[in-house]
């Protein structure tokens, strides 16, 4: 437990000195807020849905946690080359252990990120409907973190150098996030893109978090919440069994 | 079988990567306490083959030994005997450097007290004493390494392997490294098996020898008994009569596409 304990403290510490990292990562999803939230917020409403910023904000949230969450394990393929990830390969710990303490570190990282930009939408004038609502999220949040944080370690193990890095991002990361619904409602979309929506499992992370915050689900917070757990625990099988396959 | 005075056994191991054989029917043993250097021109298959003894790459064939126990089968209990420091880095340079200390100390199961003492005295032995606290990024390439053979140190093992520890470092510094490496082999009876393109260090630190060119093992012996097997007059010489002058072209791999970058962002 000490080995999990402290790979996890690593990168919580990595974390809180990496100031400039942490200001510089805001800049993408405070965008979207921004631009998107104000300048699609007139039609959004003119087409009945009310405030778009209400809607985009969990979709927001959601974005900086999968990005974040995504980047901790992909960094990995650097860490295994010239960074500190060989050391722990080659100590006398099982495998699964290092794997859970980095994918556990990486995904509280992403729940930090996550908090920080929820803050960053109650300064541009989100409002969830309560204090419990907001803990409640939260919870969902860290689950949606540990997703794609495990995803990220499957990933990061099997990758063999950085241009793989690239393919990750713009055929897996983008899209991701694209079809995850975090940007439109999912009701009376094209039947393809339908579908495509219903397999990303981010898609029921942040339904179940607007579902939340906003009280307006589309799958109900319920199977959001089983969905996510599902895919979790089966990414954290993968990330192990993938982690525990590294040759160096 | 531990009263083997072979720590390390070696026995017709191979390795290929697709089409390319890079160890081809190794065989070749370490005894205890000595110093065994690894010498080859580039490609030769020296890191290969550390990587197979410190259980990070499987063998195609062949058998190995460490301390009597099978790196493949028993990796946990291999693992718990060696410290390593590999040819790139492997510290976190964004924590200090006593962190990096303390992290290996809890993955090797060193009691706390004994992680303070023995951290402490390894620290000052290297000459980092005084900068435990700072982060390792702004460490200079010696330093760096100073603390990862420290590092290598802290959980006593029983085999130090060190791949190309003093690639780019000063005299000074190179010399400075090895009086104290040399040392702790002297008093804690460690074995120290290197790598390194430098032949004077080789001369100057190896107790025994071996030298492979691609994947194979070309002679074995002390420094003086392969000078006399080549008639040469310098180690060097001796080298370069069992390897050829020509200069070997590796294929430029992924992994040396990210030391490219690397170098361009000095981590």
């Amino acid at each position: 437990m000490s080995v999990v304990f402290i790979l996890w403290l690593r990168e919580l510490k990595k974390y809180l000195r990496s100031r400039a990292q942490i200001v510089a990562s805001l800049g993408t999803p405070l965008m979207y807020l921004g631009v998107l939230g104000f300048g699609l917020g007139p039609v959004f409403r003119r087409a009945g849905e009310g405030s778009y910023l209400q809607f985009v904000a969990p979709g927001v949230i959601g974005m900086t946690v999968l990005f974040t969450a995504m980047f901790s394990g992909i960094a990995m393929l650097w860490d295994r080359q010239f960074g500190f990830l060989k050391e722990t390969l080659v100590a006398p710990v099982p495998r699964v252990q290092i794997m859970m303490g980095r994918t556990l570190g990486g995904a509280t990282v992403a729940v930090l990120q996550g908090l920080l930009i929820f803050g960053v939408t109650l300064v541009a004038g989100f409002r969830p409907t309560s204090v419990l609502a907001v803990i409640l999220a939260f919870l969902i949040i860290a689950l949606i973190a540990l997703v794609f944080a495990a995803l990220a370690t499957a990933i990061g193990s099997s990758l063999k150098d950085m241009q793989g890095f690239q393919m990750v991002m713009n055929f897996l990361v983008m899209p991701l996030w694209f079809l995850s619904g975090a940007l439109y409602p999912l009701q009376g979309l094209p039947a393809a893109l339908a579908v495509l929506t219903r397999i990303d499992p981010l898609t029921y992370g942040i339904d179940g978090v607007r579902g939340i915050l906003i009280g307006t689900a589309h799958f109900g917070v319920a199977l959001d919440i089983a969905v996510l757990l599902g895919v979790g625990v089966l990414f954290v099988i993968a990330g192990a069994w993938r982690f525990s396959k590294i040759e160096v | 079988m531990s009263q083997d005075n072979r720590i390390i056994r070696v026995q017709h191991l191979v390795r290929t990567f697709g089409t390319v054989t890079a160890v081809n029917d190794v065989t070749f043993d370490v005894r205890r306490g000595e110093t065994f250097a690894f010498l080859g021109p580039n490609g030769a298959g020296k890191t290969t083959t550390i990587k197979m003894l410190t259980t990070v790459l499987r063998p195609t064939s062949g058998t190995l030994e460490l301390d009597g126990l099978d790196p493949v089968k028993d990796s946990t209990e291999v693992r718990k005997r060696f410290g390593v420091v590999f040819q790139d880095p492997s510290l976190d340079s964004e924590l200090t450097a006593w962190e990096n200390l303390d992290i290996h100390g809890v993955l090797y199961h060193v009691p706390r007290r004994v992680r303070r003492e023995r951290g402490e005295t390894l620290l000052k032995l290297f000459e980092l004493w005084d900068r435990r606290n700072d982060l390792v990024k702004t460490f200079s390439g010696g330093m760096r390494r100073r603390l990862e053979i420290a590092r290598g140190f802290l959980h006593t093992p029983r085999v130090l392997f060190l791949d190309e520890p003093t690639l780019g470092l000063d005299p000074q510094s190179r010399n400075q490294m090895w009086t104290h490496v040399k040392n702790l082999n002297a008093t804690e009876g460690v074995t120290v098996f290197l790598t390194t393109h430098y032949m004077d260090e080789a001369d100057r630190v190896a107790d025994r020898i071996a030298i492979i060119d691609h994947g194979k093992i070309v002679a074995t012996g002390s420094s003086a008994e392969l000078k006399q097997q080549t008639g040469a007059d310098s180690l060097e010489a001796a080298f370069l009569k069992l390897t050829g002058t020509t200069i070997r072209d590796e294929t430029f791999s992924a992994e040396d596409r990210m030391r490219q970058v690397a170098r361009v962002w000095r981590r």
